[in-house]
Formats: C-alpha cells, sequence, structure tokens
C-alpha cells in the first residue's frame, strides 16, 4: 500500500495535473527513455503490504536476532555497548531535527546548526583539541581522511600506524591513502606490554614522514605510557602526531591535546548512540593553527552574527575546502556524514557534564580491573595478555588451556554468553587470544556467570 | 497565503546555562570499592583537569534542545523543494521499525547465527536493490551517497589494475551538470579528472565526450536523469563510446526516484550504481546524516566489490570475506543499519507498483510546476525546451535579476518567510541565477499551488516594492547571516573554546 505517502495519487488529481500540462497519459512524461532501455515489466519485488503486515514481517524478520538483552556480550573492537539516556531519543526524534536536511539554508536551520557547534565544542572539550568538524562515517574514515589531511599539511607521504590496530581499520585507511600515493608503514609493538617500539619508531621516522598515529587506549585495550615521548620523535621530523581514542575514556583518561597530538580522531558511538549492528560516528578534530584548519575535511559551523550585527547566528563555514565549491580540489568528498548521531552525542554529552565523564571512566576502569581479576583466577587463562593499564577492553589468552578459542566461544553461547572477539586471525602471534569488552551495561551477576561458564567450558 | 513565522528563542549555548554541580544523568555502580580503581591508573595518564562540559540537569538539556529543534525546518514542516536532495516524506513506520531492540541492540561481530535477521533484512534489500536497478550484486557498506562514489571509483581502480591498465587509464569523465561529489570523489581516488560540456538541450555533448575519450579514460561518471532533470536520451550512445574506449560507467544515483521501474540504469549499460536511500528510499536525512549509499555491480564487477558480501547458502545469511579482487573496506563494519532497515519497510510496504507511482507522482508534480513556473514574471526554465522533466526541473530568474537586483539566493530567502525551504540554487553551474526545484512525489497539489501562489508573490515584490525580498529572510528564527565573516579569520570561531579565547578575553 503506498496511497498513504504520496496525497496526489487519485485518479482525479492525476487527471487534473495531467490536463494542465496538456498531456494525455503519464507515459508522455517518460516518453525520452528510448524503447530499447524501457522497462517493459513490472518490477519483480514482494507484494506491498499495509504497515500492520510490513510490521508484522518486519518484526519476526527481526527476531532472528539475539540481542544483548536477551544474553550476555563481552563483544566491543569499534563499538561498544552504552547506555543511551531516554532523553538523548527524544531529541534525536525531534522531526524538526530528524527530517530535516543539511542546513545549507541557515536562517531557518539555527536549530541544527547551533547544536553541531555545541557537538564541536564539547567534542572540543573532550579531546583538549581547539576545532572539530560535524563528524565523519566512523573513526576508521576520520583515520583515512586524517591520513591525507596529514599529507597535505605536510606534502610528504609515509604515514606511520601502529601494529596492533584493527585489520578493518587499516583496509579502510588504504583505500583513502593508496590513491593519494600514501604509503602505510607499521610501527612495531613489544609483544610484552604492547608500548610502541621506540627504536622501530625512530628508525622509520624520517623527513618523508606525513605524521605518526597511535590509539589510547589501543584496539586491544591497553594505555599507551608515553605519548609525549612519541610526539617528540615525530615533532622533531617535522611531521603530525596523530591520536585515535574512545570518546568515553576521556573523563578519566588524558586526552590528545594535552600530550602533543596535531590531529585528534575517535569513535563517538559510544556518546548516546545505540550499536545498531555496527552505525558509527567518526570524531575528527585538530588545534587551532590556520594551516591545519583550511586543510581539514568534512562540514563545520562556526559562529557569526546577522548581517546586522544584532543577533549571534550560526552558519556553515570555510566551505571553499568543500566539494560543492571546489569539485575535484576539494579537501574530501564527504557531504553527508553521521549529523544526527553528532547530534545524539551532544546530548549525551551535555547530559554527563564533566562529572558524569569522570564517574563513567572510573566505573569502567572499576569493571575492567575487576573482571581481569575474576578471570585471572580460573586455570589456564592469561590475563592480560599485554602486562599494561587497560580501559573497558583487554586480552584475555587461553593457550594454557587444552581447548581452542572457537570451542570455548561455542561453550559460552550455549550458555548465552557471547565471549569476546577472536583475535587468532587477526593477529597470529598472540595465539589463542580474544579481546574482552566491559561496561557500565554489565552487571555483577553477567560478569560472575561469565566466569562460572568459563571455568566449566575450560574443565569440560 | 499567509506569512509564516518561526520560533524565535534567545537560546544561549549549552555552556552558558546552568549551575556549577549540576548533572543530567545517573550511572550504577556495582559495588562500593567501585571508585578506587582509578588509583591503579599512573598519575600521568589520567586527566588532570576536568573537561570543560556544561553542568545541567536533564530538565535544562531537553528544554534547550527542543527549543533549538524549534528553531530547525523539517519536511514535516512544510514543503522542501530542495532539488536533487530528493526531500520526501519519511514514514514513521519506518522509524518505529528502526528503534526496535532487535535494531539497537545488536553488536555487529555477534556470531552469524544469532544475526540471522540483520543479514536476511541486508541480503534480501540487496535483491531488491538489484531488480530495482538492474544490477547484480550490491554492497550496503557505503554510509552516504559519496561514499559510495568513492567505493566505485575504487572498483574502477581495480578493475584497471587487474588489466594491467591503471598506469594508463588515469582519467574519469564528468559532464560539467555534474554534482560536486563526483569530481571530488574521482579525484579522492587518484584519477584526473576531464570535463565535457553539456549541449542546448542540457544533455551531453556527444561530440565533445568523442573527443574527451582516449585511452587514457578510465570511466565517466554520469547521474541520469542529469541534474537538469532531463533524461539523457542518447544514453546507448554515451555508453558505446566508453565501452568502445575501455572504460566504465558509473552511475550517480542521487536522481533515481524519477525512473522506478520506469528504467534500470544496468539496462542503459552501467557497470556500477550507487543509491541514496536517504533519497530515493525516504529515510530521514537527520540533518546531515546518516545516509547510505549502496554500491551495485554488474557480474563481471562482483569480485571486487568491498568484504564482506552478504550471501544465503540456503539455510543461512551470512557473511562472506571471501571475494577474489575485492577493494577492502570502505567504512567500518557492514552498514548503517538503522538507516537499511529503513529502507527494506519501504520497499516491503510500497511495492514495485508503489515504487512506479512514486516515479510518476513525483515527474508529474515537477513538470506541473515547471509549467506554472516558467509563466511567471521574470523567471524561465532554460535548457531542452519543450522536453518533459523528470523529478526536478531548474529555473533561472536571471530577467529577474537583472530588471529588478533580486537574485536567486534572494528569492530563496523570500521563500523561507512563506515557511517553504527554498530550493537549491546556483546549480547546476551552467545555469545562471539557478533554482533546482523537487517537490517530490510527497507533495500535494494544494502544497504545489500554494508554492506557486507564493513564487508569483515574490515575482510581484521583486517588480514593486524589491528592498523586502532584497532584505530577506524576515520571519525565520533570525534574519540575514554574515556568512562571510563567519568564514573570515580574524572572527573565525568554530567552538567555544575559540569563541571564549577570541571574544571574552578570560
Amino acid at each position: 500500500m503506498h496511497d498513504q505517502y504520496i496525497p496526489n495519487d487519485t485518479e482525479e488529481i492525476r487527471k487534473k495535473l495531467m490536463d494542465a500540462i496538456d498531456i494525455k497519459e503519464i507515459d508522455e512524461l517518460f516518453s525520452d527513455i528510448s524503447e530499447e532501455i524501457r522497462l517493459k515489466r513490472d518490477l519483480n519485488l514482494p507484494n506491498s503490504l499495509s504497515e500492520l503486515e510490513a510490521k508484522r514481517e518486519i518484526e519476526k524478520v527481526l527476531k532472528k536476532n539475539l540481542t544483548i538483552k536477551e544474553m550476555t556480550c563481552f563483544l566491543g573492537a569499534g563499538v561498544w555497548p552504552h547506555h543511551v539516556p531516554a532523553a538523548v531519543d527524544y531529541v534525536s526524534s525531534r522531526s524538526e531535527f530528524l527530517t530535516s536536511y543539511t542546513p545549507y539554508q541557515p536562517e531557518i536551520s539555527q536549530g541544527i546548526l547551533q547544536a553541531l557547534f555545541e557537538y564541536q565544542s564539547m567534542i572540543c572539550e573532550l579531546l583538549d583539541m581547539d576545532v572539530a568538524n560535524c563528524s565523519m562515517y566512523g573513526w576508521p574514515s576520520s583515520l583515512g581522511e586524517a591520513a591525507r589531511m596529514a599529507a597535505r599539511v605536510t606534502r610528504r607521504n609515509e604515514f606511520l600506524v601502529p601494529h596492533y590496530i584493527s585489520r578493518d581499520k587499516l583496509m579502510v585507511l588504504k583505500n583513502y591513502a593508496e590513491p593519494a600515493g600514501i604509503r602505510i608503514i607499521e610501527v612495531n609493538q613489544s609483544l610484552r606490554n604492547g608500548q610502541i617500539d621506540m627504536e622501530d619508531l625512530k628508525r622509520k621516522v624520517s623527513n618523508r614522514t606525513s605524521g605518526v598515529y597511535v590509539e589510547n587506549p589501543s584496539y586491544l585495550g591497553f594505555l599507551i605510557e608515553s605519548p609525549e615521548e612519541i610526539a617528540e620523535v615525530v615533532h622533531d621530523a617535522g611531521g603530525l602526531f596523530l591520536v585515535g581514542v574512545d570518546s568515553i575514556s576521556l573523563g578519566v583518561l588524558r586526552p590528545p591535546g594535552d600530550y602533543g597530538a596535531d590531529i585528534a580522531i575517535g569513535e563517538g558511538q559510544p556518546l548516546g548512540n545505540y550499536m545498531n549492528g555496527g552505525s558509527l560516528l567518526g570524531i575528527f578534530a585538530c588545534r587551532g593553527e590556520d594551516y591545519l584548519i583550511r586543510q581539514m575535511p568534512g562540514r563545520i559551523i562556526g559562529i557569526t552574527t546577522t548581517l546586522d550585527g544584532k543577533r549571534q547566528a550560526f552558519c556553515m563555514v570555510l566551505q571553499t575546502r568543500e566539494q560543492h565549491i571546489r569539485r575535484h580540489r576539494a579537501t574530501s568528498n564527504i557531504c553527508t556524514n553521521e549529523a544526527l548521531y553528532a547530534l545524539r552525542a551532544a546530548v549525551y554529552m551535555a547530559l554527563l557534564g564533566p562529572r558524569g565523564f569522570q564517574e563513567l571512566g572510573e566505573i569502567i576502569i572499576s569493571r575492567t580491573r575487576f573482571l581481569i581479576e575474576k578471570l585471572s583466577q580460573i586455570n589456564g587463562v592469561r590475563v592480560p595478555f599485554f602486562d599494561a593499564h587497560h580501559f573497558k577492553e583487554f586480552t584475555v589468552n587461553f593457550d594454557g588451556s587444552s581447548k581452542s578459542l572457537r570451542e570455548i566461544n561455542r561453550r559460552l553461547l550455549e550458555k548465552e554468553i557471547i565471549g569476546g572477539k577472536d583475535l587468532t586471525s587477526e593477529f597470529p602471534e598472540l595465539g589463542q587470544t580474544s579481546l574482552y569488552c566491559v561496561t557500565e551495561m554489565h552487571t555483577l551477576q553477567e560478569i560472575e556467570s561469565l566466569c562460572e561458564s568459563l571455568k566449566e567450558a575450560l574443565e569440560a | 497565503m499567509g506569512e509564516f513565522r518561526q520560533a524565535r528563542w534567545f537560546e544561549p549555548l549549552i555552556f552558558s546555562i546552568g549551575s556549577s554541580g549540576r548533572r543530567g544523568y545517573s550511572i550504577p555502580s556495582i559495588r562500593d570499592t567501585d571508585r578506587s580503581a582509578l588509583r591503579d591508573i599512573p598519575e600521568n595518564l589520567r586527566r588532570r583537569r576536568l573537561p570543560d562540559l556544561p553542568e545541567v540537569s536533564e530538565v535544562e538539556v531537553v528544554k534547550h534542545f527542543t527549543r533549538l529543534s524549534q528553531m530547525n525546518f523539517g519536511v514535516d514542516n512544510g514543503l522542501y523543494p530542495l532539488g536533487s536532495c530528493t526531500m520526501k516524506y519519511n514514514p514513521k513506520m519506518n522509524d518505529a521499525v528502526a528503534s526496535l531492540d532487535e535494531v539497537r541492540w545488536i553488536h555487529p561481530l555477534q556470531p552469524e547465527e544469532t544475526l540471522q535477521g540483520m543479514l536476511e533484512v541486508m541480503y534480501k534489500l540487496d535483491l531488491w536493490l538489484c531488480e530495482i536497478t538492474g544490477m547484480h550484486k550490491f554492497s550496503l557498506q557505503p554510509a552516504a551517497g559519496a561514499n559510495g562514489e568513492c567505493t566505485g571509483i575504487l572498483i574502477i581502480r581495480a578493475y584497471h589494475q587487474m588489466h594491467d591498465e591503471l598506469k594508463k587509464r588515469r582519467e574519469i569523465i564528468v559532464p560539467d551538470s555534474a554534482h560536486g561529489t563526483n569530481p571530488a570523489s574521482a579525484s579522492m581516488g587518484g584519477f584526473e579528472v576531464v570535463t565535457v560540456p553539456s549541449d542546448d538541450s542540457g544533455c551531453i555533448d556527444i561530440e565533445a565526450l568523442k573527443e574527451a575519450v582516449s585511452p587514457r579514460t578510465a570511466g565517466l561518471m554520469l547521474t541520469n536523469p542529469n541534474t537538469l532533470g532531463i533524461f539523457e536520451e542518447r544514453i546507448r550512445e554515451i555508453e558505446e563510446i566508453i565501452h568502445d574506449a575501455g572504460g566504465l560507467l558509473y552511475y550517480d544515483g542521487a536522481n533515481m526516484n524519477a525512473i522506478l521501474g520506469k528504467a534500470r540504469p544496468g539496462d542503459m549499460g552501467f557497470d556500477i550504481v550507487h543509491l541514496n536511500l536517504h533519497k530515493t528510499f525516504s529515510t530521514p536525512h537527520g540533518g546531515g546524516g546518516p545516509g547510505a549509499g549502496p554500491v551495485g555491480v554488474k557480474e563481471h564487477l562482483k569480485d571486487f566489490l568491498p568484504v564482506p558480501l552478504v550471501e544465503y547458502n540456503g539455510k543461512k545469511y551470512y557473511l562472506n570475506y571471501n571475494v577474489p579482487h575485492s577493494i577492502g573496506k570502505v567504512k567500518g563494519f557492514y552498514c548503517n543499519f538503522d538507516v537499511i532497515v529503513r529502507a527494506f519497510a519501504y520497499i516491503l510496504t510500497v511495492g514495485a507498483e508503489g515504487l512506479k507511482s512514486i516515479s510518476e507522482i513525483s515527474v508529474l508534480n515537477a513538470n506541473y510546476l515547471a509549467s506554472k513556473i516558467s509563466c511567471i514574471r521574470g523567471f524561465e526554465v532554460p535548457y531542452g525546451k519543450g522536453k518533459p522533466r523528470k523529478h526536478e526541473f531548474v529555473a533561472s530568474c536571471s530577467e529577474l535579476k537583472s530588471e529588478t537586483r533580486v537574485s536567486a539566493k534572494n528569492v530563496a530567502k523570500r521563500l523561507l518567510d512563506y515557511g517553504i525551504h527554498a530550493p537549491t540554487i546556483y546549480f547546476p553551474p551552467i545555469v545562471d541565477e539557478a533554482l533546482m526545484i523537487e517537490p517530490t512525489e510527497s507533495a500535494s497539489i494544494e502544497e504545489l499551488d500554494e508554492f506557486v501562489k507564493v513564487m508569483e508573490a515574490i515575482s510581484k515584490e521583486a517588480y514593486e516594492n524589491p528592498e523586502k525580498v532584497l532584505s530577506a529572510p524576515h520571519n525565520t528564527s533570525v534574519g540575514p547571516i554574515d556568512e562571510v565573516k563567519a568564514s573570515h579569520p580574524r572572527t573565525l570561531c568554530l567552538s567555544w573554546r575559540m569563541y571564549k579565547r577570541k571574544f571574552m578575553k578570560e
């Protein structure tokens, strides 16, 4: 059924409109599509359904998903379960926001413009950076754009990344970097504590280095202990220092601006956004120097006034960087981004405030420690694999047991528990290791039940 | 016909609201010792100074953002004829299914047997999009149209690389009427951009195209109907020219709303297609995303698509990473699933017949409006005289401008005063004082007639009382905005932090 969405689809109105433009058949409007390529049959799609039928059908299909409300899930690795306050859903379902386009007409779009300016501003406070854009498609896309920006700023083409980053992210990075002639070089990390191998870094950094990228917390959850030293090495060589962060960690962990980052990126999904099977919000920020700002990708909102100077107002700025003005010389092709997720993040950051972020960070660290302690009491489990401090995620190694990770995860699934992400194909050198994630969503019972079930699985 | 009034709150920045110690959130703690763990983290890894975020209660947050929402304009507020953006109605049922737990609370790395619902939706949507476009396999990974374009360009790149021709094939051909993303995407993919002009009928100049192709041609990016709303009648010739030269054809699906069930890019000879689900398939645009820009290809390019692809083996749906020449990944994980499920719901509700009606009525609405607007003093609809438009048309008010000083921008701003969102202006660049108008199938005849009346009134004002139009808008939350100041280095201010430094002198 479709009439409910198409007010003019009645015989009477069709006729009225056709009469007005002097045609007899609707197909006269399509007469310029040659016979050869005209579709002469109906599209082969399922019969249309009423709202009630369609809703039932979709619910039936989606019921085949097992949600993390129906079981316990310890997966993270790029998207994480966090509580979403009801006020976030309320604000983002306001249809004035939800059904608007990119704010090309600022006078009638002050709402979303101010909200996105506030998003940018709160991201800057959280990351301790000066400028942020409206968003990218996700952390991996932010990394790709950041590598290109570093190359533009420095006019160099070697980009250094740590060994332990997600292989998926690396694939996205390569697709942004390689066509621009940027070479990706991996820097070794210690197999003992995950820290960047400073000797290797110094060997690989040169006057060809556009930037060095690290993640803190890293993909595998451990913290980088002396980021300033890395910053110094790359800055001495005239390159940029780029840092990727989990936004939710910054109430307790040092922000990238505090240890020399020139460009800071990260994932904003934890800030009031559901996992949605992997919907992301790419954070992108940099220091406030003009030569950096001019090379930024994406939409940026600025504060200004009305022409008469009487009122504060907001609009998109520096559009001469963008594709609709600069076409093939644009800094990026991005236009549609993840604005509504950014709006949600703005509401979330406002709700939490400085103390909310601090408290949440403390609770996550505490749970991380608690789960590590609990797991380390189980025979055959080495946790964490890396001897370092961790936030929210950590590696669990089962080489000391006779069971394979695949088997262990299968047994956990029988108990409606989804264990950590299997890292065996991504990083074979880590043996039977998986990546566990724990947040404020996990209850004490869930943690205890994981430990019980793991014990059983290992003993079985 | 009455003028409209948008809400006009004097709403301060969220940083200026609230009071020290307030908060809008409560967090469960597991046990009493919860908060001591931080001491384990060495001092130099800990944040020294708390972030300077606002301290506000939930009450204040909700009021603040509700007021901001009232100073915004979406398709539910009124007519939104923004050309090439297909601002159609977003069915509420689609939002309802996108907010189910089975969408929100699933993790992409869960075992496949626990994600069968999501994979089934993705698989079926892939099949349906193939049927709608005449392609053979889709990837739902790209998060937006431009992300889809990049994906297509990377496929073109990988294809020529495999045939050992990438070193030679350095050029992507783009018509001068193309969306700005086309040349930007081609350039991001490492190609040079060759622009071909349009002829008097608003279509690609075939002779110029013949001159532009060479052994250096990697491909052509085209939207059909084009940005003038005119169908490229000679598409088969264009296809032959490009294919004969060894290039691939890329279809920018931004304008697909015009030809659903009428013609398919696959049948026109395109090798690669992207669709904008947030345009043609009614998912809300959210003030600038999230969107979805799935990319479909013909059989011979299937093996280049991003990983993973969603497949079905007769028993279960699964993620296939075994794609021999895959370009890899173009964004994290698989798709914006909350967008995908809305498009799925849309197609399921409207069906084949509905899709055809959507195109018929969107085209009928556009032609009805075009015929009315072209009769208004100072306006014309240039290019392709006498040709039917498709889902949109481009009017020019260059006569109005020379006679009254009132420009396309002024007309756009004055429209806002009547509660109608402005069309896309100054695009495509080949039309002077362009107003690109796309009513979509969602506009009722009453709204169309109202729009015409408002345009007539604006024309009359322009000739009789141009000041009123030149100084518009008057009825929006704020009057005309100083966009030059906004981007000027001296006054550029992109965050609260910059604002404090520049203007508050703490």
